[in-house]
């Protein structure tokens, strides 16, 4: 056989196997987006179904969570740390035909830190005091002070590149610069979209996708069994996971998300206020029990509040084991021999619900009474986040990064040491990697010596999705059904 | 006969303002700022003012009250809050799949309940009669979420002969439409149908106890031509008005079917806005339920007085 019938044969093959491959998709979620723009809400699911989809921003996340060029390929970075000049991709156009320009980046950014913003994350870009267009494809972004954060900020899918032609209509047509075009929305059914013929970037190998939005646990269970979907991303039934993993026609990933899921404390309220008394909380919790009864074995422990798949997250389990004898002991010295009773107040995900159900026990075999109440989300958000009016409650904080949230006293568990605060302004300073590792090192260490909450598990995320499906992240570091790398192999 | 239907339009439109009163008062009181809910955990004080200030939550309760409602009576329901688009639109689009639904199921619960219950009336005390209603007692003990998840088991995941969720939209044809409606119907109707059987067998038994049935023996009819004769047409009257109450009970309990199947009908904008807070989509989609029950139970009224003058004078 010639060199050449072998390349003939193979191309043949070639072909034919991309002939006979599926390009399109139908992936579910659980929640539906409530619109269309990540740049003016907090759900999620915004971001699950858009984000480098139809959307990007100067830098983006990889599935493993690293931050790398997005629109603008290069960037380079003043002396002190406070003039970042990003350099944009050539060519890049919206999906309406207008050009990306540096303008765009300018517009993105005012208009989400504007006084009358409504952008959910708009922290991210509190330092940043100009944006100044340098040329239509170079753009300057001055700060008012180094921050070790800011190329991780502008990859959250709230700091993605919009432009002013199409932001009128942003909540219900996306248009962005991303590989797929956003083509229809049929409320409370689906999302679809479709390739985008002209993308800077690598043509995605899927030319069509359409997203379901399927919340009830059994009939996320009956979609995926009778094939109506292709792929389940976040699936809600970890109990039906091992039939899945079982069934030769679906393959099951089981990752990590950004979330922390923690048994908050109100440090601002007695009892918590008293160190003795969390540290008891904390020895009281059985982190297995907690995973292996509500999560059906899905979660990795963790000591504190960082995400244990990040590089620079430090091991801490061993300053909160589970030891109910010690426990007892710390309330007594704390002044409770006989316990108190407080609240525990659950938001909806089963991770609070179940998992609150295990805590409530494990908390009354060393004297602590909780009365429970299962609140709705919004219910959760005005009480407990809002009024701060709870002693306990379990949460899951899936931002990515966000263990800055205890530098403010005001947030609802109400910490912010001045100490801690310190090592916050600090870590917003240094720019260098291994500064920066040490000092998130001593902020982690910090919160889990101050038994600041009890630190229970991060959240995973299962994928159920058909056998011939590769590509789907397998971690979240960012919510996102990231469709540009998936392809179908059979 | 004008006069008593102008009272019951004077009835029908001061419970509408009622209705309109509490359903307002009902949601202003559920704790959760929508705004707040919208932008989540990171957001900052400032941010949630901004957006409270474009979605018109600053206004005062009385104020925000009255330009719902005249914007009602001129078809502007409002703008959803996380929709971000016409609730009217939303309704419209909504509509199609839960009132076909609904209407669909209304049809299946009364063609298994009539036969069935006619059957057990004339069957009385007999086998038939006895396990119609032992099947009708496990209907009405039955929830038809879990009925739901039972026939998807059998009829979608073993025999695939059905979607297990979805609906293609009435674009796809009217049949493909009606076959993803078929499974979530009948899990709604056969509940129904098990009340609705078991009044049809009361309401039959107690006219075959009646004089004119006597007579109607007397003047030779056989047992079976009487009772199709004048038994039933005659037990139509409870039979109907608890099959007014149904449809109404059909659209709502579509909350739950429609989440069971995935489908984009009116419950599942309900479910939706009030987990989202879309306080303005939860206020107009329940006004409309309760206008369409309200008018519904007029018309029923009217008919009832066109029919039987006696009825026009007790009300």
């Amino acid at each position: 056989m010639t060199i050449r019938t072998t390349l003939t044969a193979s191309l043949l093959a070639l072909t034919a196997g991309m002939a006979a491959a599926q390009t399109d998709i139908t992936v579910a979620i659980q929640l539906e987006p409530p619109n269309l723009d990540p740049t003016g809400g907090a759900a999620q699911a915004i971001d699950s179904v858009l984000y480098s989809n139809v959307f990007e921003g100067l830098t983006r996340f990889m599935a493993d969570g690293s931050v790398v060029p997005g629109l603008a390929h290069s960037w380079d970075i003043s002396e002190g740390g406070t003039v970042y000049t990003f350099n944009l991709r050539e060519g890049v156009t919206f999906h309406d035909g207008t050009t990306m320009d540096a303008e765009d980046v300018k517009f993105s950014l005012d208009r989400a830190r504007a006084e009358d913003s409504t952008n959910a994350q708009k922290g991210l870009f509190a330092g940043i005091t100009d944006v100044t267009v340098v040329d239509p494809l170079t753009v300057q972004v001055t700060l008012d002070g180094p921050n070790g954060m800011f190329l991780f900020n502008m990859a959250w899918g709230d700091a993605v590149i919009v432009a002013p032609e199409s932001i009128e209509t942003i909540a219900s047509n996306p248009i962005g610069t991303g590989a797929f075009v956003f083509d229809e929305w049929v409320q409370g059914d689906r999302i679809e979209m479709s390739r985008n013929e002209s993308y800077w970037g690598d043509a995605p190998a899927l030319e069509s996708a359409t997203f379901k939005f399927i919340s009830d646990p059994t009939a996320a269970f009956a979609a995926v069994m009778a094939e109506d979907v292709d792929a389940f991303v976040g699936f809600p039934a970890p109990e039906n996971l091992p039939q899945f993993e079982a069934d030769p026609r679906f393959q099951v990933l089981s990752g990590n998300t950004e979330g922390e899921t923690i048994l908050a404390m109100n440090n601002g309220m007695a009892p918590f206020d008293n160190v003795l008394v969390r540290q008891a909380v904390s020895l009281a919790i059985d982190r297995d029990a907690i995973i292996n009864g509500a999560m059906f074995g899905q979660g990795t422990p963790i000591g504190t509040h960082f995400a244990p798949h990040n590089p620079d997250y430090l091991d801490l389990l061993e300053l909160s084991p589970h030891d109910p004898e010690r426990a007892r002991e710390l309330l007594a010295e704390a002044g409770f021999p006989d316990g108190f009773t407080t609240t525990l107040k659950l938001p909806p995900p089963s991770y609070a619900r179940r998992g609150g159900e295990i805590i409530a026990s494990q908390l009354r075999a060393v004297g602590i009474e909780t009365e429970i109440t299962n609140v709705e989300w919004a219910q959760w958000l005005e009480e407990v986040f809002g009024n701060k009016d709870y002693g306990l409650t379990i949460v899951s904080h899936t931002e990515p990064m966000d263990i800055g949230i205890y530098a403010n006293p005001d947030y609802y568990f109400q910490y912010g040491d001045p100490a801690f605060v310190a090592i916050m302004d600090e870590l917003n300073a240094t720019t260098d990697p291994e500064g920066r590792t040490a000092l998130l090192h001593d902020a982690q260490r910090m919160i889990s010596e101050n038994y600041v909450n009890g630190y229970l598990f991060e959240l995973a995320i299962a994928t159920v999705a058909k056998a011939g499906l590769s590509g789907l992240w397998l971690n979240q570091p960012t919510a996102s059904v990231d469709l540009t790398g998936v392809s179908w192999s059979n | 006969m004008i006069r008593f239907a102008l009272r019951r339009l004077i009835s029908l439109t001061l419970s509408l303002i009622v209705a309109s009163i509490v359903i307002f008062a009902v949601i202003e009181i559920i704790p959760g700022d929508p705004a707040a809910f919208m932008l989540g955990v990171n957001a900052r004080p400032d941010t949630v003012a901004a957006l409270r200030e474009e979605l018109g939550l600053t206004a005062s309760a009385p104020a925000r009250y009255l330009a719902w409602v005249t914007g009602m009576l001129t078809g502007d329901f409002g703008t959803s809050y996380t929709y971000k688009t016409p609730v009217a639109g939303m309704i419209a689009d909504r509509i199609w799949v839960s009132f076909p639904l609904a209407i669909y199921a209304l049809i299946l619960s009364t063609l298994i309940a009539f036969p069935a219950g006619i059957y057990a009336a004339a069957r009385r005390g007999r086998l038939g009669d006895v396990s119609v209603m032992a099947a009708t007692q496990l209907g009405v003990a039955v929830p038809n979420f879990w009925f739901a998840m039972i026939i998807v088991s059998i009829f979608s995941l073993k025999l695939g002969w059905f979607n297990a969720i979805g609906f293609p939209g009435w674009d796809a044809g009217f049949w493909p439409a009606i076959k993803a409606l078929t499974l979530p119907a009948i899990a709604l109707a056969l509940p129904q149908a098990a009340i609705l059987a078991r009044v049809m067998r009361s309401s039959l038994l107690d006219m075959l106890n009646e004089d004119f049935m006597r007579t109607a023996r007397a003047k030779g009819l056989s047992r079976r031509q009487a009772l199709w004769r004048h038994a039933v047409r005659n037990a139509m009257i409870p039979v109907l008005t608890i099959l007014g109450l149904q449809f109404a009970f059909l659209l709502a309990g579509g909350i739950i079917i429609e989440q069971v199947f995935y489908l984009p009908g009116l419950g599942r904008l309900i479910f939706q806005s009030i987990q989202a807070r879309d306080l303005i989509v939860v206020e107009s989609v329940v006004m409309l339920l309760v206008f369409t029950v309200i008018v519904v139970n007029f018309a029923v009224d009217i008919a009832y007085a066109a029919v039987d003058p006696r009825l026009r004078g007790r009300r």
